[in-house]
């Protein structure tokens, strides 16, 4: 017998029972449209944490004060070192080194004539808006010069601009910050919120007023730019023996951004299997729920049956159209469940811009091919079932 | 030719042996007309299921044909099936969701005939039982008669040398079960081996020959003009003491 025909006859016993038919496909529909929502879901995450992280800039290295390692001696307490402007200076001259704009940060009142606003402060250098790639919308950034040097100037984000200067061109007027009057050098364009941070509502000025601003004593962290891509991990290891030589001990951490990158990496990877695995149980479900109504069927059939062992239909013959019949059910199943899951992606897409979650080609071929596998393999027992009937019984409707 | 040497056919009910036949001989000559009565359980069924390989005897020999039908495979049985014999069932048996014709296709869709060559032959087979205006009803559109018919056409639509009916008038009103006669009358009369089992006498007088059984034996043999001796006997048989 021809695979087509298997088919034809398998089609026309299951739109017999359309209730029944749907009612099994919904199983496998909502499985695989699981599949589908939940990979491009964490495959949307990861897009959205590697996308954040390129735009902090490219072949950065981080270095946090503190380490991230447990030391010290039981009574003996470790304080680590200030990290401080000298410290990104130096680092700023290593070979491996582009350049380190050294960071300070907290929040201030920012005010001009009634207008106020709660701002993020950002104390740095000119190396800064380099190294993460900032675009100036108006008038310039921060200026080259003596680091330690605290001038009363700023650089306002985009949104603190357009709040405090509604219409207006804030480059040359004085703004209040916290106790402080400052000139206000420049507006940036649309930088959007990376990293938990909205760089529209932040203001940026000369590192030594923003330590002086925010009474810190160290820096918050020190950006650095490697040469190249090639040089990250030279960098990262002459930037650590750097500063341990300064500080007299390993007092800093030292992160470049593909190692954060590839953490976050392999987590969201563990998450996007762990959820492929729970969306397959369900598809595991689902094919029990296909064994279910195929059983009914062969029971329900048992007289068809009889009759085409009678008029000389083999058993193997018998076994292919009951499977084809699950097969048909699960393919049926597993393409609405494509389609309803790319819909509720582009939904979710729809509700949240921010996450580029689509489904991953391969998440698409396994829940479509495990939905088939699925249901060939619950429908083998009825279909077993189905051959091993007595042609005699069975046209008895035994 | 069909040749039964002393089949039995005993079935375990539980533990108990119930003998459906008992060492049954008969011959059933190519072309012949023979009916196969007797009272409820008397075996009747079970015969026709042996002689139409759906079944296979628990002892002695069925040659169909000169093959020994007990050393055929169940797939080598199947095949049998298909290509020499045609069943016609009291309930028809046709697929409630296939119309007429495709009922009258199926026994060909599972074999390897063209397509081409299976709708002449359903055109065909339709033609010879006056449904060929009915060919796209499902069942349920047809009348008790019309079924039958187009059971009858599934019957022969692969060509078989030998019809199997049991009780093929058995739903029928008399007009309907007249007409389905007539069918196997000229079904017989182009060549096919005829065994029909029934009850009704006016069925089993227009046979050649009569084979009469008895709790599962053969006990009379008669000519199908000789039915009302024939019906004396199973009057008798009814009144008569029951074996064990």
């Amino acid at each position: 017998m021809r695979v087509r025909k298997t088919f034809r006859f398998a089609l026309g016993a299951l739109t017999r029972h359309g209730l029944r038919t749907g009612l099994s496909l919904l199983g496998v529909t909502i499985g695989v449209a699981a599949v589908i929502v939940l990979t491009a879901l964490t495959d949307g995450a990861r897009s959205y944490v590697v996308e954040q992280f390129s735009s902090l800039g490219t072949n950065l290295v981080v270095v946090l004060p503190g380490r991230t390692e447990t030391t010290g001696f039981p009574g003996v307490p470790s304080i680590p070192n200030d990290l401080t402007i000298a410290d990104a200076e130096a680092i700023a001259l290593l070979p491996a080194v582009k350049r380190a704009a050294p960071v300070a940060m907290g929040t201030e009142t920012v005010s001009f004539g009634e207008r106020s606003r709660q701002v993020a402060i950002i104390g740095t250098t000119a190396d800064y808006a380099l190294a993460r790639q900032v675009e100036i919308a108006r008038g310039e950034f921060l200026p080259r010069g003596d680091a330690d040097r605290g001038a009363p100037v700023c650089v306002l984000g985009h949104v603190a601009a357009r709040e405090l200067f509604p219409g207006e061109n804030p480059v040359g007027r004085v703004v209040r910050v916290g106790g402080w009057r400052m000139r206000v050098l420049g507006v940036l364009s649309r930088q959007g919120t990376k990293i938990g941070l909205n760089l529209d509502e932040t203001i940026y000025v000369p590192v030594a007023t923003g330590m002086q601003m925010l009474n810190r004593s160290s820096l918050f962290r020190i950006l650095v730019e490697a040469q190249a891509y090639a040089d990250l991990a030279t960098a990262r290891e002459s930037i650590r023996r750097l500063v341990t030589e300064r500080h007299g001990e390993e007092d800093v951490t030292v992160i470049t951004q593909d190692a954060v990158l590839s953490t976050f990496s392999a987590i969201l990877n563990t998450l996007t299997i762990v959820l492929a695995a729970i969306a397959a149980i369900s598809l595991t479900v689902a094919g029990i729920g296909i064994m279910n109504v195929m059983l009914v069927s062969v029971s329900e059939r048992t007289r068809e049956i009889g009759l085409l062992r009678a008029v000389g239909v083999h058993r193997s013959q018998v076994m292919a159209v009951f499977l084809a019949e699950a097969a048909l059910l699960s393919a049926a199943g597993a393409l609405l469940g494509l389609l309803a899951g790319y819909l509720l992606v582009r939904l979710m897409v729809g509700l949240f811009p921010a996450l580029p979650a689509a489904p991953p080609p391969w998440a698409v071929a396994a829940a479509f091919g495990m939905a088939v596998l699925v249901g060939v393999v619950f429908g083998l027992l009825p279909a077993r079932r189905a051959t091993r009937l007595d042609p005699v019984a069975a046209l008895a409707g035994r | 030719m069909i040749e039964l040497a002393e089949v039995s056919r005993t079935f375990l009910v539980g533990d108990r042996p119930v003998y459906a036949l008992r060492e049954i001989t008969e011959t059933f000559a190519e072309g012949e007309h023979v009916a196969i009565m007797g009272a409820s359980g008397s075996g009747k069924s079970t015969l026709l299921n042996l002689i139409g390989c759906l079944d296979r005897p628990t002892s002695g020999t069925y040659r169909l044909d000169g093959r020994s039908v007990g050393d055929l495979s169940q797939s080598e049985l199947t095949q049998v099936r298909r290509h020499k014999i045609g069943f016609v069932f009291q309930s028809f048996h046709l697929i409630p969701r296939l119309t007429a014709a495709e009922n009258v296709e199926l026994p060909m869709i599972f074999g390897d005939i063209p397509r081409r060559e299976r709708r002449e032959r359903v055109s065909a087979a339709l033609a010879a039982v006056g449904l060929a205006e009915r060919a796209t009803h499902l069942p349920d559109q047809l009348s008790g008669g019309e079924r039958q018919r187009a059971a009858l056409a599934r019957s022969t639509v692969m060509g078989p040398s030998i019809l199997l009916a049991d009780e093929p008038t058995g739903n029928l009103d008399s007009a309907s079960g007249r007409v389905v006669l007539d069918l196997l009358d000229r079904m017989h009369g182009d060549g096919l081996t005829v065994i029909v089992v029934t009850h009704d006498a006016k069925v089993a007088q227009r046979a050649e020959r009569i084979v009469v059984l008895f709790d599962g034996k053969v006990v009379e043999r008669a000519a199908g003009g000789r039915i009302a001796d024939v019906m004396a006997v199973l009057a008798a048989a009814d009144e008569g003491p029951e074996e064990g």
